[in-house]
């Protein structure tokens, strides 16, 4: 039982990876766009560091770094947009989710599936294109060892598990709104902000930095980036990966439960 | 759960769907009013059948299909659908049936067709074997090969419907939901949809139940159909029957060797049209045109003559005009 389980949703993600890359003129767009603001954001970022050398505890070296992960990363997280999870969306407005209940597989898991999928593309495509032109350019602070790169990739992963259980709850809204496009937008302005896309978490002082930090948000950009520039090892290592799971399995913990009560609703009142 | 011949697959006892939907009164105040979609309805369906459930648009159809599939709960009564209480057990269920939306799909948009099968495959858990049986039937018998491997966003409506149609069957479904399966179709598509829909009830013993605005698909399709409307059953018979049943008249065509004028003292028919030597007499359903033949012939230089069969079309729109608890 487990096993073939196991197989579907392995088919599901990759089916939704073969699907991305599929897109590749959209591939090719993405990679352009999010070079072209990596070196806008970039230049930003010197003329700031200029002036406020080690600002949040990062050396320009380190600010650059952020700068390119973030990039890479905005896909990949899906920072600006509902991913995979738009078609969700659209399916609960329309009424096709009834097609995807009468299926023996769990709706959460299958959507899971399929937006890892989505992001292992977009990781290929968006993510290390960009990262390369970013570390040709400027002079980044990219760990040497291959561990920390596999950290990094953990902590990824861990972003998208986050990011999807977020996108996740603002697409089941959809059961209860007419409409779920103010919604998204709400969000991903929201996720722009709160995930150090805008600036680093860091940066923001006082009570207010350390709040923004606590916050799901955080697990989508901060911690991955942190991983990657070495601004997190050892205890605090474990401790970034340790609140990204934990948010990862709070969220998907409360996705299910609204999951519960959307198939409710539309079980008992019809879609 | 025996496997004997006469076993009911679909079993609905009196079953109803109440929803409750508030409505505007005024400017603030809401008054809850209840809507009977489905209305104490009961049928069964033995294994290997092959239904028509028709009736007008928010007859309760779609509904009805909703709660046999497990994503709608009963208000009241008891249904069962090969043993299983659907809203109870809809996973379990899942497995054992099929269901095409016309409108809608399961198919991957931007994927091969054949990827979406093999997902079919994985979720369904169909045995290896039996998997590429099924597949290669449905690839011939649906014509399928040559879109395979083409993404579905490019197929057309029809190609799209057949490559539904296949993956609904992909797991041996001992119940297929068909809505309006035709729907949007080309005359060929229809055919083949159909011809096919025949050899899957007749080889596989496949129970289906079938909604359609198309008539033609129940007439070349289902010995029984059942009729609702206004949530209640208002018909549930053979075909034929319900020609009778809508108070439907035959039409006896004849052809006279020369012009003449309308054809008289014919008992049970009258004439109600004459065009040069044809003529037009129509009669009950139910009567035998034999002897209505023989007194024309008897009176009449009869050159040729026709049956025609009321148009059910024209007994259904009868029948739904009928009203609540009509027929039966």
């Amino acid at each position: 039982m487990r096993g073939s389980a196991e197989v579907l949703y392995t088919a599901v993600a990759a089916g939704s990876f073969r699907r991305y890359a599929t897109y590749r003129t959209a591939t090719v767009a993405g990679v352009v766009t999010n070079t072209v603001f990596g070196f806008i954001v970039a230049y930003t970022y010197i003329a700031l560091w200029h002036e406020r050398p080690h600002l949040g505890g990062y050396d320009q070296a380190q600010a650059m770094t952020f700068v390119w992960t973030g990039q890479a990363l905005l896909a990949v997280s899906a920072l600006m947009s509902g991913g995979n999870l738009d078609e969700l969306q659209e399916r609960i407005r329309t009424g096709d989710i009834a097609v995807d209940l009468y299926r023996p597989a769990d709706l959460q898991l299958w959507w899971l599936a399929a937006d890892l999928g989505r992001a292992g593309l977009q990781l290929i495509g968006r993510g290390v294109v960009p990262m390369a032109v970013g570390a040709l350019v400027f002079p980044l602070a990219l760990p040497g060892e291959a561990l920390t790169w596999c950290v990094f990739l953990l902590s990824v992963l861990l972003a998208v598990v986050v990011s999807f259980a977020l996108r996740y709850l603002v697409a089941l809204a959809s059961f209860w709104l007419l409409d779920g496009a103010g919604l998204s937008l709400i969000s991903g302005l929201a996720c722009m902000f709160f995930s150090g896309m805008v600036l680093p978490l860091r940066v923001f002082p006082g009570d207010f930095g350390h709040f923004v930090q606590l916050l799901p948000w955080a697990s989508m950009l901060q911690v991955p980036a942190d991983v990657l520039l070495g601004a997190r090892t050892g205890g605090a290592l474990l401790r970034g990966l340790a609140f990204q799971a934990g948010w990862a399995v709070a969220l998907l913990a409360l996705g299910r439960l609204v999951q519960r009560a959307a198939t409710r609703k539309v079980v008992v009142q019809g879609g | 759960m025996s496997g004997t011949a006469a076993e009911q697959l679909i079993e609905m006892d009196g079953v109803e769907k109440v929803f409750s939907v508030r409505r505007k009164e005024g400017r603030l105040r809401r008054v809850r009013h209840e809507v009977r979609a489905v209305d104490g309805i009961t049928f069964r369906v033995p294994r290997g059948e092959m239904v028509g459930y028709i009736g007008p648009n928010g007859a309760g159809k779609s509904t009805t299909i909703k709660m046999l599939t497990g994503i709608l709960v009963p208000s009241g009564g008891r249904l069962r659908v090969a043993g299983i209480d659907p809203a109870r057990e809809r996973t379990r269920l899942a497995r054992r049936i099929g269901v095409v939306f016309g409108q809608r799909t399961t198919l991957w948009w931007d994927l091969p067709l054949k990827d979406s099968y093999e997902l079919v495959r994985r979720m369904y858990r169909v045995p290896d074997a039996r998997y590429r049986d099924n597949l290669a039937r449905c690839v011939e018998l649906l014509d399928l090969a040559p879109l395979l491997d083409v993404p579905v966003r490019q197929l057309s409506l029809g190609q799209r419907m057949r490559g539904d149609i296949a993956a609904a069957l992909l797991h041996d479904p001992e119940v297929l939901y068909l809505d309006e399966p035709t729907i949007g179709l080309d005359v060929v598509s229809k055919a083949k949809v159909r011809e096919f829909l025949r050899e899957v009830n007749a080889e596989r013993g496949t129970t289906v139940l079938l909604t359609t605005h198309d008539l033609t698909d129940i007439e070349q399709l289902c010995r029984r159909v059942m009729v609702i409307d206004h949530g209640r059953l208002v018909y549930d018979g053979r075909l034929d029957g319900l020609r009778a049943a809508g108070e439907g008249e035959r039409t006896l065509v004849v052809d006279l060797a020369r012009e003449l004028p309308p054809i008289e003292g014919v008992p049970g028919a009258r004439t109600v049209k004459v065009a040069g030597p044809r003529q037009w007499l129509v009669f009950p359903a139910g009567q035998s045109a034999a002897p209505l033949v023989a007194a024309v012939a008897e009176r009449y230089p009869l050159v040729d003559l026709s049956v025609r069969e009321p148009d059910i079309e024209d007994v259904i729109a009868k029948l739904y005009a009928g009203g609540r608890g009509g027929v039966m």
